[in-house]
């Protein structure tokens, strides 16, 4: 379980993270929905310590840290190790082809054996279908396939808790939808999932939990069903400006 | 007058493979290492007792890049035997040439080189270094296994332009006595009074030394962007 308590979060003047205390659940789909500027990204990105936040506590499924102390190189890489991070932007390797991008980690940072890496990093890119670029270099594919390379990288470090920060956001329908699926099938198959998305629809679609997130601050915590069905004018308002609904 | 060319071409082209070719490839290779140090030091994020170590680079960068090439030649291989220090050097620094040469020559590349290299690292996006942490590495393995092997890509025309310009500015060397091929070419040329025919037979050498570098480079690129590639 990732368990935040009391964390706030400053960029110069502006607070993006007010007082968080929330909680992740294992082998769940948690979804943060909110407007843009909000803070979910901030917050998605604390997990796996990429922001520092200045106050509070962060439980990572037993390594205990004060945001307020120091923070040391190897708590660092140890919260990495059971978090990995999604780009929007997928941020793969471009001088690597896509085999080595996912070996990359297992073998410099897991120290795993190149072979065993090499064969289950293969079985990783079966498994979003795209063994057949194994040997081609990021440049060489599209975004969606580049993101479903981007999600196979992250597999390959055992992570307990996947973080993806607007995976589909520079996507179109149709690429999006390739990556969607291959989502849905691990929040399937229990795979402990946190997304930060614009999609309500495929929010309502696999999340176990909503957080609706504004002026950063978590303003919603619970069930998908409960969250679409709020009567709370704010998240009624901002269900409605997401979906097409409000266009007749 | 091409009897004159030829018949001087053995002992240019011999200085050139003595002096010119080792003073450049020696310095270039001694000056990058400097300049790859530089840069990560000047890039670095520490503070405390470190800054200093910091300002000391930026003071040589500066120094370097701010005085002239043949005036640090004439300090190192003139001026630095007047330098007694009691205890260390008695007598004065006393430096062969040829070393005085690949000092300056590797130091005034290092400082030039370090900013390009600066720049190269600067330039890759931030993402890269995001998704590498992400994974866990350290800053080293970020460093080593993806920021600079991108860098170098980057880095890889100013790096030959340097080299280039490094490889004719050796001709400065023969102000310090050094016989590399522009000093041969001054000497026979005091023998023959044929100073034009020498001086031209000499830059026609530099040119050709230049246009197979330019080949190299040309040839890295193609090698280095391959994964740029659109198609397979």
């Amino acid at each position: 379980m990732l368990r935040l308590k009391n964390v706030t979060k400053t960029f110069g003047t502006q607070t993006a993270l007010k007082n968080i205390t929330t909680e992740f659940n294992d082998h769940e789909t948690t979804v943060l929905v909110g407007p843009s500027g909000s803070g979910k990204s901030t917050l998605l990105r604390s997990l796996n310590l990429l922001e520092r936040p200045e106050s509070g506590t962060y439980d990572c499924d037993g390594i205990e840290l004060d945001f307020a102390k120091k923070i040391t190189k190897k708590e660092t890489l140890a919260v990495r190790q059971k978090t990995e991070m999604v780009f929007q932007d997928y941020n793969l390797f471009p001088h690597l082809t896509v085999l080595k991008n996912v070996m990359e980690g297992p073998v410099h940072v897991l120290k795993e054996d190149k072979q065993t890496a090499k064969k289950r990093a293969l079985e990783l890119l079966d498994k979003v279908g795209l063994k057949q670029k194994a040997d081609a270099y990021p440049n060489q594919l599209s975004g969606g396939q580049a993101q479903r390379v981007a999600i196979a990288r992250s597999l390959a470090m055992r992570p307990r808790y996947i973080l993806l920060d607007e995976p589909t956001s520079a996507l179109d329908p149709e690429l999006e939808l390739e990556v969607l699926k291959v989502l849905l099938e691990l929040a399937t198959e229990k795979q402990s999932l946190i997304i930060v998305t614009h999609n309500l629809e495929f929010a309502r679609h696999v999340s176990d939990k909503v957080l609706f997130i504004e002026d950063g601050q978590i303003n919603f915590s619970g069930s998908k069903d409960d969250f679409f069905n709020s009567k709370d004018p704010r998240i009624k308002d901002f269900i409605s400006a997401m979906t097409l609904d409000n266009l007749n | 007058m091409w009897h004159t060319v030829w018949s001087s071409l053995p002992e240019l082209i011999s200085a050139g493979i003595k002096y010119t070719i080792p003073l450049a490839v020696i310095s270039f290779a001694l000056g990058l290492v400097l300049a790859l140090i530089t840069a990560l030091i000047r890039i670095s994020q520490t503070k405390g007792p470190f800054l200093i170590i910091k300002a000391i680079f930026r003071f040589y960068v500066w120094l370097f890049r701010s005085t002239p090439l043949i005036v640090q030649l004439f300090i190192v291989y003139f001026g630095l035997p007047y330098l007694t220090i009691k205890g260390v050097f008695p007598d004065g620094i006393k430096l062969e040439p040829f070393t005085a040469g690949i000092i300056v020559f590797t130091l005034n590349t290092g400082a030039y080189a370090s900013e390009t290299i600066r720049a190269a690292i600067e330039s890759i996006p931030k993402g890269q270094w995001e998704a590498a942490q992400a994974i866990g590495m350290t800053r080293f393995q970020t460093l080593f296994r993806i920021i600079i092997p991108q860098a170098a890509r980057v880095s890889l025309p100013p790096l030959s332009n340097s080299f280039i310009g490094l490889v004719k500015d050796t001709s400065l060397a023969s102000t310090i006595t050094i016989v590399e091929m522009f000093e041969v070419s001054q000497q026979i040329a005091a023998e023959n009074y044929q100073p034009l025919v020498m001086y031209c037979t000499v830059a026609a050498l530099y040119a050709i030394l230049c246009t197979i570098l330019s080949f190299v480079q040309s040839w890295l690129e193609k090698v280095t962007t391959r994964y740029l590639k659109p198609q397979v």
